[in-house]
Order: structure tokens, then C-alpha cells, then sequence
């Protein structure tokens, strides 16, 4: 399943940073932060999406605190 | 303005407002009587005002591992200059970054904005038409294939379908950026995001919301700037290196020179906070891709869809444009060029037509109907078939008609039908498709049959050459005399003719390895049986391809509309914006370099790396914001 999210990020260096990070957690098939449309791409498997992306918005405000996601 | 920007806008002005009245007081010597550790903690109140979330994000980051990120740089920075005592150029470096990083967001969003308002297609919501007849408000994506659903005057059409009731005017300058309406009526198919003029129309839906058009493009565009240019792949590793290399530099400069007996400590480390200032590769990282994302939004804004940056980069180099002929330089429409009746048959134009147009009134034939269309058009009426003896007509294959007329034989066709009758000059087929007319066993005439050029293709191609373009070569499948007699009307100056439809990605490798490599070739087709053609070049642009799905795929260059101009407008914008974006990276690298260099010598102050920091990002955004006008 692929689904896009808005994503309020300030800079164009911490929404890469983001995308790395999703791209290394488990279960992520693929991830976008795109900083331009500031819109969050995650394609996980249906079952797990969930939780997937759950840890996914952790590891974006772990990179950048200040960033919302939803 | 967010939330966000606000307050730190707020936060800005209470600094500044602090700052300028410290300076006062510091200049008129009001500070001077008061002990050291006073002046450092009048200072630091304005400083954690302004700074305080840069040091607290500065913190989290490091204990999350990550160092080198510009929060950090800027603390490492102050904190250096607060230890020499440069107490104002502390707060001064710390104030107009976050100026700098405000008038950043700012510009940012607002080039952002200007995007998404092309993007302004998208439907809100679709009227439902129910088996019953009524009518009721849905989200588009709920709305499934042959479903009915009504479009009020002024509403968006939200699926792309065909009209079964109503008529009306449809503006399509959202998607085409061509600003006059089309006429729609029933069987008219629609394409999602026009806007329905005064009537009220019943379509019939044909496609889901996520394969409409709308959606489509709205995908495409978002996507192009996932698709990186050379350029940013370039600045993107440059900056990976950049920012290691000038904080060890500045490490090196703390600590060298001292240890040297050259220059004193509280020197050397406000020479290395300044290395640590303009260590940010923020000016390119931002820059760069805004300058594509904006020269991307300004081409759609003219109806032409750019795939992907680097495809906008490759358009700046276009030297060679090949065109596919029919369905791009000719409309693949038959009509009637010429008529030309027989000297001394006896025969005037007009009775030649008639002849040919009885007997091809039995004929589909697409050269049958556009001689018919021709007679209809010249006498108000279809022709009459009242001394046509249909029992003998036939249509004899790839030849033409052959029949009785008011009892004597009529042949209609090429130059084998009426053969031995034909003792005569053949027409020079140069000019078309020639269908010869005997009737009576004698000759009496000719009609050239034209493939109408469609509107503004030599303005289209005469502007090509005027941006640079050194060679438009157009590919065909027609013999020889036909394609060179096309090609001089519209001004190309090469044709490759009688090619199969396979030929043709050889014939664009060939030409793409005559080229010079310096430039690039650009392919222009329909997208209807071009597509691997459009794939091969280095740049495949489809024309007219509104609702084509095909040539959406294939293409890298999408051109909405049937108009050959907005090839060399879209040239003009990528070179605009590639030129723009090499400006930013060489403005923004050489005043880097150039405090970095009088930085280590001693020779500049924070200021100016506060400007060579910031100030350049700035100006570098607002330069990228200029791709977005459209000239």
C-alpha cells in the first residue's frame, strides 16, 4: 500500500535526511519526503502499515523535531 | 506568513530592537563602567531570546549522533565568539541567521504557493446522477467508470468522460493554458480539470478518478522534482563534503596557528568561527532545486508539463528537433489542394469535381471523402447520384472507383486504373496524393489530394531556429517528393522519408550520433505510434496529448495543446532557469571562497560571514523565484 501524507518541513537538507531515515526502518518498502509539495510518500506492505507508519513519523521527528506529519 | 514564521518574526524584532539600543549604549560608553560578567549577561538575554531553539536543536541533534548540521555550526560559532568577548558579534551572527532562515521559509513557501496554485485543477468534489434521477454531491475517487454525473455551469469537470446531454463552452486554460474555451456538446469527450462554461452537461464517465487526467498530471508534476538535474546531483555531493571540510578547516585554523606562536589564541578562533559561519551549503541545497521546481511550474503554467528536472536541463541543450509528420506537422487530414481539368477536354473545374464526386460517393475511402467534403463545400449540397449506374460501380482496391456515368465509363483513381487511357502528362506528384478522372475513355483532369499542415507549425519552427536550433528533420513514412514538398512549406531543413514505422528509432539514433555531443536532440510526436521513438531521444516531446495516456508515459516533455511555439517556449524557460541555478552556484560558491579566503587571513569580520552565510542564501532564493515568470 502507498500512501501520501502532508509533511510540514523547513528545510530542504532535514526532508532528505527524513526520507533516509524511513527508508532504514523495517517493513518500509519505499519512502519520499518531498520537500517542494512538503508531502510524505510511504509504501509498506497492507498489514503492517500501520505500525510502519507509526515508526516512521518517531524517526522523522527524531531527525527533525520540528516536523508534523498527517 | 505561518504560525511558525510569526513568531519568530516576533522574536527577530524583539532582538533587533535590543540589539540596536545595546549598540547605543555600548557606542556612547554606558557599558563601559560595568564588570565584565554584567555586559555578558546583558547580552545573553537577547541571545537565548533569539537563539534558543538553534541551541536546543543543536543538543537533541548531537544526542541523536548527528554533528554536522547547521544548528550545531551556528552555536559552536556564537558560543566561540562569546568566548573572546565579542559579545555583539555574538548576538549580531545569531539575529540575521535566523533573518536569513526566516526570509528563507518565507520566499520558500511562497514560490511553493505559486506552484500549487497551477495545481489548482484539482476537483473538490462530483454531482452523482443515481439510476432515479436525483443528484447527490460525492468525493470524485467514490465515482466508478459509466456512472453519470452532472456539471453544473462553472463547476470543475472532476472525471474525464463523454458528454451524453448538454452543451456548453469548456475553458481548458488550466491544463492547455490556451485561453479560449472549447465547444463541447454530446459525444464530446472532456477532460477532468476544465471548467464547465454556462451549460449544464451529463457525462458519462470513462476513466476512474486515479487514471483521470487530472490525477495524472497532478502526479507527474509533484514527481518532477524526485527526478534530480545533473546540477543538484552535483551541488547534492558537493555539499556532503563541503561542510566537514570547512569545520576541520576551522578546527585546523583554532588550533595550528597558535600552537605556531603566530597569532594569538582569541584571533585564531574568531578566524575559525567564521569558517564555521559560511560552512552551510544552505544557499545551493535550497536554491538549486527551487530554481528547477520553478522553471518547471512556470512551463505548466503554459499548458506544457515537464517530466522531471534533469528532462528541463536536457531541454536547454536542444541543437537538433526531429518531428514525426503526421499527427504533428500535418493533421493526417485529407483535403482538396488543387483541381486541374484536362486542356482541351472541354471541362471546367467545377464538372470535374462532379464526375470525381459521383463516383466516389460510394467510396469511405479517406481521399473519397474529402473530395465529396469539397464538393459539399463548394455547392451547398451533396453530389448527385441520379446518372450513376451503381450496378457497375466498383471499387477496385488501392486503385480507386470505376463506374458508369449517364451511360458512359468514369474512372476515378491513380495513374494504374486509368493506365492505357492516360497518354498524357502525369501530374507532378510532388504536391499529394494525385487521383486522375477519365470519363469516356478520354482523360479529363486531375485533383491533388493535400494532408492539410496543421496551424502554427512554420511560426512554430521559424522560432526554433531563431533560439539556436541548428537542425529540424521530420520523419516519415511517405514517399519521398511528398515529404520534401511538406518539409519546404514549413521550413525544415531535413526529411527522412519512406521510413517503416521501426526505422524511425534508427533514424533518431543516426541523428543523434551525428549531432555534437554538447547537444542534445529532441523528438516530436503524437505519441499515438511513436512511442519508442519518444523514449530513444533525449528528449521525447508529445504534442497535443490531452487524455492520451500513451504519450504521457512515453514523453519527458507532455505539450497539452497542438501548438509547435511552445517547443521553443519551453527551451526559453529551461535555459532561463539552467542559467539562473549556475548563477546561484557560482555566486554562492565564489563569495564563500572569497570570506573563507580573507576569513583565515585575518582580513574580514563576522559580519560578513553572517551575510556570506545567509545573505547569499537569500539572494539566491529570491534569484531562483525568478524562474517562475513565465518569460
Amino acid at each position: 500500500m502507498k500512501k501520501t501524507f502532508k509533511c510540514e518541513v523547513d528545510c530542504a537538507n532535514c526532508a532528505a535526511k527524513m526520507e533516509d531515515a524511513v527508508k532504514k526502518i523495517e517493513g518500509v518498502l519505499n519512502a519520499r519526503v518531498n520537500f517542494m509539495t512538503q508531502k510524505f510518500t510511504l509504501e509498506a506492505e497492507d498489514d503492517i502499515f500501520d505500525k510502519v507508519f507509526d515508526d516512521a513519523v518517531k524517526a522523522c521527528k527524531k531527525v527533525e523535531p520540528d516536523c508534523e506529519i498527517g | 506568513m505561518t504560525k511558525k514564521q510569526k513568531k519568530v518574526r516576533n522574536r527577530i524584532i524583539i532582538t533587533a530592537v535590543m540589539f540596536a539600543a545595546l549598540l547605543i549604549l555600548d557606542k556612547t560608553g554606558v557599558m563601559e563602567p560595568l564588570p565584565e560578567l554584567a555586559v555578558f549577561v546583558i547580552y545573553l538575554i537577547p541571545y537565548i531570546i533569539i537563539g534558543y531553539d538553534i541551541i536546543r536543536k543543536a543538543a537533541i541533534n548531537i544526542s541523536h549522533g548527528q554533528v554536522f548540521d547547521e544548528n550545531f555550526l551556528m552555536m559552536i560559532a556564537t558560543f566561540g565568539a562569546f568566548g573572546i568577548r565579542e559579545y555583539s558579534e555574538a548576538l549580531a551572527v545569531m539575529l540575521f541567521y535566523q533573518v536569513g532562515e526566516l526570509f528563507q521559509s518565507v520566499a520558500v513557501g511562497k514560490s511553493r504557493q505559486s506552484i500549487s496554485d497551477l495545481m489548482s485543477i484539482v476537483p473538490e468534489y462530483a454531482n452523482l446522477v443515481s439510476e432515479s434521477g436525483d443528484t447527490s454531491e460525492v468525493d470524485p475517487e467514490e465515482v466508478s467508470v459509466d456512472d453519470i454525473i452532472l456539471v453544473r455551469a462553472g463547476e470543475k469537470i472532476p472525471l474525464d468522460g463523454v458528454v451524453i446531454e448538454g452543451e456548453s463552452f469548456v475553458n481548458t486554460a488550466a491544463l492547455t493554458g490556451e485561453s479560449v474555451p472549447r465547444r463541447v456538446s454530446e459525444g464530446s469527450d472532456v477532460i477532468s480539470g476544465c471548467i464547465n462554461g454556462e451549460g449544464i452537461l451529463k457525462v458519462k464517465v470513462t476513466k476512474a478518478y486515479e487514471d483521470s487526467t487530472v490525477s495524472r498530471i497532478l502526479e507527474l508534476v509533484e514527481n518532477a522534482s524526485n527526478k534530480k538535474s545533473r546540477m543538484e546531483n552535483f551541488i547534492t555531493r558537493f555539499a556532503r563534503y563541503y561542510t566537514p571540510v570547512v569545520t576541520i578547516g576551522a578546527v585546523l585554523l583554532a588550533v595550528i596557528p597558535p600552537l605556531l606562536g603566530q597569532i594569538p589564541l582569541s584571533d585564531s578562533i574568531r578566524r575559525a568561527c567564521i569558517f564555521l559561519i559560511v560552512s552551510c551549503p544552505c544557499a545551493l541545497v535550497i536554491s538549486v532545486p527551487l530554481g528547477f521546481f520553478g522553471g518547471i511550474g512556470a512551463a505548466s503554467k503554459k499548458g506544457i508539463l515537464v517530466k522531471g528536472s534533469n528532462f528541463l536541463e536536457a531541454a536547454a541543450e536542444i541543437g537538433t528537433v526531429v518531428f514525426d509528420k503526421t499527427g504533428t506537422i500535418t493533421k493526417g487530414e485529407f483535403r482538396v489542394g488543387e483541381i486541374i481539368p484536362a486542356s482541351g477536354s472541354g471541362i471546367g473545374e467545377g464538372d470535374l469535381l462532379e464526375l470525381a464526386a459521383c463516383a466516389e460517393s460510394f467510396s469511405n475511402h479517406p481521399i473519397a471523402r474529402s473530395v465529396i467534403a469539397c464538393y459539399e463545400e463548394r455547392n451547398g449540397r451533396e453530389p448527385d447520384t441520379l446518372f450513376i449506374d451503381k450496378a457497375h460501380t466498383k471499387e477496385i482496391a488501392g486503385n480507386g472507383i470505376s463506374t458508369i456515368y449517364n451511360g458512359k465509363e468514369l474512372l476515378v483513381g491513380n495513374d494504374k486504373l486509368i493506365g492505357a487511357a492516360a497518354s498524357i502528362g502525369l501530374i507532378d506528384e510532388a504536391a499529394g496524393t494525385v487521383v486522375y478522372v477519365s470519363y469516356d475513355g478520354k482523360y479529363v483532369g486531375a485533383i491533388v489530394i493535400v494532408d492539410s499542415i496543421k496551424d502554427g507549425v512554420k511560426e512554430g519552427i521559424a522560432s526554433l531556429y531563431d533560439i539556436g536550433v541548428k537542425r529540424a528533420v521530420m520523419l516519415t513514412g511517405d514517399n519521398k517528393d511528398i515529404a520534401q514538398h511538406v518539409a519546404d512549406q514549413v521550413g525544415l531543413n531535413d526529411v527522412k522519408a519512406q521510413l517503416l514505422p521501426a526505422d524511425k528509432v534508427n533514424a533518431v539514433e543516426k541523428l543523434m550520433s551525428e549531432g555534437d555531443n554538447s547537444t542534445r536532440l529532441a523528438f516530436v510526436g503524437d505519441g499515438i505510434n511513436d512511442a519508442p521513438v519518444l523514449m530513444r531521444a533525449d528528449v521525447g516531446i508529445a504534442m497535443g496529448s490531452l487524455g492520451s495516456d500513451a504519450a504521457i508515459e512515453a514523453a519527458d516533455i507532455v505539450i497539452m495543446d497542438d501548438d509547435l511555439r511552445k517547443i521553443s517556449s519551453v527551451m526559453k524557460i529551461a535555459r532561463k532557469t539552467v542559467r539562473i541555478v549556475r548563477e546561484n552556484i557560482v555566486f554562492a560558491l565564489g563569495v564563500k571562497l572569497i570570506i573563507l579566503v580573507l576569513g583565515a587571513l585575518g582580513l574580514t569580520t563576522m559580519w560578513l560571514a553572517v551575510f556570506g552565510d545567509v545573505g547569499v542564501a537569500v539572494i539566491a532564493i529570491l534569484n531562483s523565484m525568478r524562474t517562475l515568470s513565465e518569460k
